[in-house]
């Protein structure tokens, strides 16, 4: 609330109000913060969400649970094969259905393509914000490869919709495994390019270190997860904690750093590109042929072509897709709370079902949501600059914040 | 490097006995699922199971993970209660996760807050309050997150219709006043 007094006492100590976003280059989205500033300093930050409210939570609720995959899209828009494979293992999970081998083993490689994808872009981001602008051409040039990879598997580049419950769209298409050891070899080089540039550079170093500092005890209390709690030396991921997909054959490592702090938060995402690298080529070593879809035509949605030439497949086409009672995919009634490793933590679904086609509720525990309240405690007291790159290390995505 | 937390199936057992010895009668459901379970009380019970699983020193159920609300107005099989508030949290000690499912009246939907022991609860606990309308007592700042300030209603209430309250064509057109009409300035 404004007053003409508080305004007087505020000006004596050159105290100035400072408002940044929601519309603004360096605020990734539509974030808005609010600040007191005094000369350089942040005194005081407010922050305001809800800008990109959409209601998909709402929507869910009257949208059959293969609907509900386009949604999920739109949650964290730069990695969204990594959504749509969160809630399909999710809801795979409370009907207790395991797909096969050769579906779960796609699954895992597009999982961490995605990864490594959105990891790029953030990365990029956070050099560029702080003034080096040619680290996300080259992180960009890496992501549109394997934007070309992932429209030659799923047909689109941005809105995949690639899983099914108890499977996937398509299958990959001819030559998928030599694009994408072709993209790994240049995506190795990349990553060398950017431990060069900025690990030991003396602005970057001087702009990340010490900045932005998150204690492993603000990690558990404010429930931070993924890479921000991994560079506060907290070895939390999904993927080691409860291995779902294929991830108990794989051998790789969760990269921790002690420092909490903008640095640390840079090089675990690198680090975790190199370890996603490692994770891939394994990946593609146990692509066998088989089947990509869950076997029981009661629950899964046959294969497109299928549904094209035979009348059995497309009846069953009908009776997952119709509404009603005695159509659709109907889960027993009862929750579950399914979570996995997104690219920015930990991605959950808490699922409540009243035994019809939709689901009841449908809870996303999105990761930026979480993640993003501790921001004003790392910016009070910090310089205004320091804004930009607190924020670019966070990763804030507004799609999953605001949902 | 600190090695990873790893989900331990054969701690689950440890909290189910600590949590019945403790709790016992107040408990009015528990389901185990594989790999967390999940304990149903009252809302006035709540605050204290959660700060119980946080404090004692062998569970240690530090981690926050996530504060959400279900709203059984249409449920088949209703609970006693229209809306369940679920925390999630999990412990880096036992490596297991747990739910708490408190259930809060509809003639007067108020609950503890636990933005105190989680910090990570105040935003949660906003949301909540935003799109259920539930009043979370002791907490801080409790203002509507997603929605505007002055919104009218709770959007993810079962009673809260789909299509919101219309579109377009279903609000008040006002026009401007044209100027011969225009009342004169107070000058």
């Amino acid at each position: 609330m404004y007053s003409y007094e508080q305004e007087v006492v505020e000006q004596a100590d050159n105290i100035v109000h400072m408002n940044v976003g929601p519309s603004h280059p360096a605020m990734h989205g539509t974030l808005r913060v609010k600040m007191q500033v005094k000369g350089e300093r942040v005194i005081k930050c407010d922050q305001e969400i809800g800008f990109l409210h959409t209601g998909f939570e709402k929507l869910g609720e009257n949208r059959s649970y293969n609907q509900f995959v386009t949604l999920s899209d739109r949650l964290n828009y730069f990695s969204p094969l990594n959504n749509n494979i969160g809630f399909t293992v999710a809801v795979e999970e409370m009907l207790g259905i395991e797909p096969p081998r050769r579906c779960q083993v796609i699954r895992t490689i597009l999982c961490e393509l995605s990864r490594l994808a959105d990891h790029s872009l953030c990365v990029g981001a956070l050099a560029m914000d702080l003034g080096a602008f040619s680290s996300i051409l080259w992180t960009f040039v890496e992501r549109e490869k394997l934007y070309d990879v992932f429209e030659a598997v799923t047909g689109t580049r941005l809105t995949t919709s690639y899983t099914r419950v108890g499977g996937i769209a398509f299958d990959v298409p001819e030559g998928f495994e030599q694009r994408v050891t072709a993209i790994l070899d240049s995506m190795d080089r990349t990553l060398g390019v950017l431990r060069d540039s900025f690990y030991k550079n003396r602005i970057f170093i001087d702009r990340t270190q010490g900045i932005g500092v998150i204690t492993p005890e603000d990690v558990l209390a404010y429930g931070i997860t993924g890479p921000m709690a991994r560079a506060s030396n907290v070895a939390y991921d999904m993927r080691k904690f409860r291995p779902y997909l294929i991830y108990r054959e794989l051998d790789f490592q969760v990269p921790t750093y002690a420092e909490g702090d903008c640095m640390a938060r840079f090089k675990v995402r690198i680090d975790e590109m190199a370890e996603s690298i490692k994770l891939v080529r394994q990946g593609l070593k146990l692509l066998e042929p088989g089947p990509i879809q869950y076997q029981d035509q009661k629950r899964t949605l046959p294969d497109k072509v299928s549904t094209y030439r035979d009348m059995e497949s497309l009846i069953h086409h009908f009776k997952i897709i119709m509404p009603g009672e005695e159509h659709g995919l109907h889960p027993a009634v009862g929750e579950y709370y399914g979570s996995t490793e997104a690219p920015n933590g930990e991605l959950g679904f808490f699922l409540v079902s009243d035994g019809s086609g939709n689901p009841y509720r449908v809870r996303i525990r999105p990761p930026s949501f979480i993640n993003y309240p501790v921001f004003p405690k790392l910016l009070e007291g910090a310089m205004l600059a320091d804004l930009v790159a607190i924020l670019a290390s966070f990763n804030v995505i507004a799609g999953e914040l605001d949902r | 490097m600190p090695s990873p937390i790893v989900f331990d199936a054969s701690r689950l057992a440890v909290v189910e006995e600590k949590v019945k010895a403790r709790f016992g009668d107040r408990l009015l459901a528990h389901i185990p699922h594989p790999y967390y379970h999940q304990f149903t009380v009252d809302a006035q019970d709540a605050k204290g199971l959660v700060a119980f699983l946080r404090d004692d020193a062998e569970l240690a159920f530090s981690y926050f993970i996530d504060l959400t609300c279900a709203d059984y107005l249409k449920f088949p099989d209703r609970p006693s209660e229209r809306f369940a508030v679920v925390t999630t949290l999990l412990s880096p000690k036992l490596g297991v996760k747990v739910q708490v499912k408190a259930m809060v009246s509809e003639q007067d939907p108020r609950i503890d807050s636990i933005a105190d022991l989680f910090a990570g609860a105040n935003w949660t606990e906003r949301e909540v309050f935003d799109l259920y309308g539930i009043e979370f007592t002791g907490h801080p700042n409790l203002q509507r997150i997603l929605m505007p300030d002055d919104y009218d209603g709770h959007p993810l209430r079962k009673d809260y219709p789909l299509r919101g309250r219309g579109e377009r064509g279903n609000f008040p057109v006002y026009h401007a006043v044209p100027m011969d009409k225009a009342p004169n300035r107070p000058d």
